[in-house]
């Protein structure tokens, strides 16, 4: 039994192509990795899920607000509001003045609902029908249902209100869509509520990441430092607890995804019969693609992120004694 | 191989380990250091692996000056040095292959690749057949034989080995230093810190005597002094050399 010579050069030994081995060397690490939060697996589990959790929670608010503005698109073109005249202008003038509206480029429509119509159709609605027929003059006055041009911005429409309200003939403008506008400035604030929550949970993920692989590194901190004695790097022994941080952070993207995906699935049925009862075709929208692969791609970068730092702070000083 | 020039280790409480030591050890040497615990052995060989840095002096390893390795340069400057430790510093939670194949993985070699050469570092030792049990089920001798393997896999010039059979009772201790030679025989360097003068005597290898930090070169002459007494007396002991 020969012994085995000394290398005659001190360069690390020849390796079958440096990518080739590279890519084997991260696959195998990273499997490795895999293997180990196999064999704990309810305390991965429980990681996992808490992460899940944490990103599920401003996904569904996001999926939300997202529905929210969905419904509520349709009622921006709905920005139709009245102009009641004065209550001495005749049928006639009424309609002139509709004709004359009419031709302003800024305006779509205008209807007319003359004062009869008007107590007609009060008279089906309000339910007081028999003691409006004890009234002597029709009170209402002649109405003008006008619709903005669709091309109309913000600007342009409340000139026109400014305009219009400024006839002679015209008593009242009243906008009825005011409220869709005051909805949407609502959602834009909760959706910057939710960026802002989400940024916090992020950071919250991270730390639960980096106390997890702090951990990992105290209870495998003698075999780090025999590592590293016999010459590994600090890349090297901080490799496997990245892959743990993303394989931590990849669960818990994925969990999430079937959170939402199952949240949905338990709300739809309520859903769709409550828009039955609105006649309305609206269905649930689901997170789509991108919106899907942002998820585990924050999961994924948080759980590098949190490992990274755990590694970077706990790793340095475990030095071989 | 190793240059130890004027080196002091002060450690912080102010005992010094290592006062103005001064030795050099030649390639292709097998050369132990003794003396009593305490008397700057094992404090040596943490310089020499750079688990420690001098207070003052030189440290020429292979002709470089430990004084220029930077931290990040330390992992490539180990692994050019095989060691070998009293405690074996195997991981217990990987079979023997694996630990053996550490050093390989750390310099990046494949699985494949490193599988040739762990087996033949493993057939040096005596325990291919033990490649796949746990380190826990084998015993310390065996133990310290993984160690070794892992030590020389990557063919280093120079092993360093401190106390390599403290735990080991004669038979055993004897088995690990005809192992230690037959590398030596093959042109490693080796530089060894142990206790065990008679052992040492056997081998007829020459000695560091460490006292309180220094070299005691009186005792060194004393030393040769008995070891010829020996010789004489123990001729069956020293047979196996040869």
């Amino acid at each position: 039994m020969a012994a085995l010579k000394p290398a005659e050069t001190l360069s690390p030994p020849r390796s079958s192509g440096p990518l080739a081995s590279w890519a084997l060397r991260h696959v195998s690490t990273a499997i490795a990795a895999l293997g180990r939060l196999a064999r704990h697996p309810f305390a991965s589990l429980m990681i996992i899920l808490v992460i899940a959790v944490t990103l599920a929670l401003p996904s569904a608010m996001h999926l939300l607000i997202k529905n929210a503005q969905s419904v509520s698109a349709t009622w921006d073109s709905a920005l139709d509001f009245s102009i009641y005249l004065q209550a001495d202008i005749s049928i006639n003038d009424a309609r002139r003045l509709a004709d004359l509206i009419q031709q302003r480029a800024d305006v779509e429509q205008v209807t007319l609902i003359s004062s009869d119509e008007a107590l007609a159709e009060f008279r089906d609605q309000s339910g007081f029908g028999e003691a409006l027929d004890h009234l002597t003059v029709n009170p209402l006055p002649h109405t003008l249902v006008v619709r903005p041009g669709s091309a109309d911005t913000a600007v342009m429409i409340s000139l026109l209100h400014e305009e219009l309200g400024n006839l002679p003939e015209a008593d009242i403008v009243q906008v009825d869509t005011e409220w869709v506008r005051r909805f949407h400035a609502i959602l834009d604030i909760l959706q910057r509520s939710i960026a802002i929550g989400a940024a916090l949970l992020g950071a919250a993920i991270i730390v639960i990441i980096g106390n997890t692989i702090r951990l990992d590194i105290q209870t495998r901190r003698e075999e780090i430092e025999v590592t590293k004695l016999i010459g590994a790097s600090d890349a090297f022994v901080r490799r496997p607890f990245l892959y743990s941080g993303l394989w931590y952070g990849l669960g818990g993207g994925l969990f999430a995804l079937a959170l939402v995906r199952y949240g949905l699935y338990a709300i739809e049925a309520p859903v769709t019969r409550l828009a039955g009862l609105y006649n309305s075709p609206f269905s649930i929208l689901a997170l789509d693609l991108a919106e899907s692969l942002l998820i585990i791609c924050a999961g994924v970068t948080l759980g590098l992120a949190g490992s990274w730092v755990a590694a970077a702070r706990h790793m340095r000083r475990i030095e071989p004694r | 191989m190793i240059r130890i020039e004027n080196v002091t280790k002060r450690f912080p409480g102010g005992q010094d380990a290592l006062r103005g030591l001064s030795l050099s050890v030649d390639k292709g040497e097998m050369v132990f250091v003794t003396g009593h615990s305490g008397a700057g052995k094992s404090t040596l060989l943490r310089l020499i692996a750079l688990i420690e840095r001098p207070t003052s002096g030189q440290v020429i390893v292979d002709g470089q000056n430990t004084r220029r390795v930077s931290r990040r340069k330390i992992p490539a400057y180990r692994r050019q040095i095989g060691m070998v430790f009293q405690d074996h510093k195997l991981l217990y939670d990987r079979p023997v292959f694996d630990n053996v194949a550490l050093p390989l993985i750390i310099a990046g070699l494949s699985h494949r690749d490193a599988a040739r050469k762990v087996r033949a570092a493993l057939d040096q030792v005596s325990l291919l057949h033990k490649e796949k049990q746990f380190p826990e089920t084998l015993s310390s001798g065996e133990q310290q034989r993984v160690g070794i393997a892992r030590a020389i896999v990557s063919r280093p010039k120079l092993l360093i080995a401190d106390e390599p059979t403290g735990n080991l009772d004669p038979d055993l201790s004897l088995e690990v230093m005809r192992i230690f030679r037959r590398f030596n025989e093959v042109g490693v360097t080796l530089l060894i810190a142990s206790h065990d003068i008679a052992l040492i005597d056997q081998l007829g290898c020459r000695r560091i005597p460490l006292v309180n930090g220094m070299v005691r070169y009186e005792e060194e002459e004393d030393v040769v002094a008995e070891y010829a007494e020996r010789l004489e007396s123990d001729q069956e002991r020293t047979e196996w050399q040869h």
